[in-house]
């Protein structure tokens, strides 16, 4: 089946402002999507009709924004084919999901001189936690490297495997160079030494469908705002069995079951991960973007994106000095690139002045960066939203700009 | 000519420009024509870091005037830094530091003045005052 674009887009106002009376081309989408319409009406309704602080009200209003929360907890545990709806917690984003793993699971589970393995290509929020841990725990990081394509060299996981090794966290897409790693038969070889693993989903989700049961895998994060939802809601999804095994992370009300001076109780899974008041409508919201991904079709979506990607790489291909970064086969949802001599920062405000959204620099991303040696890239992103005709913009735009600084 | 004379005459250069790529493309070429920083500058120590792009800056006190140099690793910040240090060079430390720097809003480059810009604009400005509050201080008070 393939999507009617034209009218998705009519489901997104932003798409029909103009910047500097051109056209907005927005390709800034593994930042952050654009709402839907019907996104926002679930806040406003929120506020407007169902708003009071959710479980232990005895009132009206009370049990129906928990009943909405909670609500919303099982739609993204049937979004990403979660076993049970308690394995599904609320966070601010994949950064507080990441966090709370890398402290909770790290205290809990690490000791010093412990190793944790990363990919060279993660984002810096799944690098910086994990340092963190080491003002607590002596850990070591040990890296998977990617090659010259960047493809992550996954033949080189066992080798960087031992008694030490606690926990595996990788990217499922990486956000600067766009490569999708094999998680399954990552987990596949973790899980052989039984060693968990933890899936940075924030750039997969949006673009792939994802089974987190299939994939095996022990947690798995991702953000709200990726995926057209609200900003400041997220997801971690955990195994119960994890879930069960490591403290909370943060200590206030919801998370607890008995308090004295002398000992608290904490409450059971999830709410023992959700202390303080849950964005009980940011959740609601997140769900009504899941509910417009599902509805589309996450298949239907990912065919459409992996035909602009596509044709994004064989028009940008024809610039002259084009060079991509990023060239693995298996790529989803955006294209890192540079064109000759001409600095990331001085394209990308070209092609704002055009009208065109990308975005410009190290993508939170320095290690990529560093492989490469080079400062940073320029990175268009795609949503289902976009067209081709918007690609030739870009394309254009490229060419227009390049003409300024050629030397 | 003055701090004023000196934007004055740049003002008139983009006034007549209305498209914002011939503006940039203005920006640019005085970038490519300045003169750029001695390669002994070109260090960590003179690097005034924007987000994405770098810009050294660097200044000499002679006779009373203070001297700049500047470069960025980017065409559109280098054209900046290079308007910069046109208009502030060989002025006294008194004088730049009294500078109203009006060229900016008039050519339109205001939204650069904002910290969340990348390319350090008011960064650039703020380390060229140091300079001269600097040589104020050391040679003149």
């Amino acid at each position: 089946m393939t999507i009617n674009i034209d009218k998705i887009r009519e489901d997104f106002p932003i798409l029909k402002k103009e910047v500097y009376r051109k056209p907005l081309v927005y390709f800034d989408n593994a930042a952050t999507t654009q709402k839907p319409t019907c996104v926002v009406d679930t806040i406003v309704k929120g506020y407007y009709d169902c708003n009071a602080n959710i479980h232990r009200g005895v009132h009206f209003l009370s049990q129906q924004a928990t009943e909405a929360h909670e609500a919303a907890r099982k739609t993204v545990q049937q979004f990403i084919h979660a076993q049970h709806a308690h394995e599904i917690v609320f966070t601010r984003g994949t950064t507080e999901a990441i966090n709370l793993v890398a402290h909770s699971f790290g205290i809990s589970q690490c000791s010093d001189d412990d190793e944790i393995i990363i990919t060279q290509m993660e984002h810096h929020s799944n690098i910086v936690p994990w340092q963190l841990l080491q003002s607590i725990r002596n850990i070591r990081l040990r890296i998977i490297p990617f090659d010259e394509k960047g493809v992550l060299q996954v033949n080189q996981l066992e080798s960087l495997i031992n008694e030490k090794t606690k926990l595996i966290a990788v990217s499922h897409v990486s956000n600067a160079l766009g490569t999708t790693n094999p998680i399954k038969e990552i987990a596949r070889i973790a899980h052989n030494h039984d060693i968990p693993v933890l899936v940075d989903g924030a750039q997969s989700t949006p673009h792939i469908s994802i089974d987190v049961q299939d994939l095996d895998v022990d947690f798995f994060a991702f953000s709200g705002h990726k995926i057209y939802g609200p900003t400041g809601i997220g997801v971690l999804y955990g195994k119960e069995k994890w879930l069960e095994k490591i403290p909370p992370y943060q200590g206030g009300g919801e998370m607890i079951h008995k308090v004295t001076f002398e000992k608290t109780t904490f409450n059971e899974l999830p709410f023992k991960f959700e202390a303080g008041t849950p964005d009980y409508i940011g959740s609601t919201a997140l769900a009504t973007a899941l509910d417009y991904v599902s509805n589309i079709g996450i298949e239907n979506i990912a065919q459409h994106e992996h035909e602009l990607l596509h044709y994004a790489t064989e028009k940008l291909s024809q610039i002259d000095g084009m060079r991509f970064i990023g060239e693995a086969e298996s790529k989803s949802g955006l294209i890192s690139f540079l064109v000759g001599n001409i600095h990331p920062y001085d394209l990308g405000t070209i092609l704002d002045k055009l009208g065109i959204a990308v975005r410009t620099g190290h993508h939170c991303a320095e290690p990529v960066m560093q492989a490469f040696n080079i400062e940073g890239t320029v990175r268009a992103s795609f949503a289902m939203y976009n067209t081709k005709e918007e690609i030739d913009i870009l394309v254009a735009g490229i060419e227009r700009a390049a003409k300024m600084f050629r030397r | 000519m003055t701090i004023e004379e000196k934007q004055d005459q740049i003002i008139s250069e983009f006034e007549f420009l209305e498209d914002w790529l011939d503006k940039y493309q203005l920006i640019i070429d005085k970038g490519m024509s300045n003169k750029g920083i001695d390669e002994e500058y070109k260090t960590e120590e003179y690097l005034i870091e924007g987000c994405q792009s770098k810009v050294w800056v660097h200044a000499e006190y002679k006779n009373g005037f203070v001297f700049y140099q500047g470069e960025s690793n980017t065409d559109i910040a280098g054209g900046i830094v290079s308007m910069l240090v046109d208009i502030l060079t060989a002025h006294t430390p008194t004088e730049i530091l009294d500078a109203d720097l009006y060229f900016i809003d008039r050519i339109g480059l205001k939204e650069h003045l904002s910290p969340t810009r990348s390319n350090g604009m008011l960064a650039m400005v703020k380390q060229m005052r140091m300079y001269a509050l600097a040589f104020k201080s050391q040679y003149e008070d």
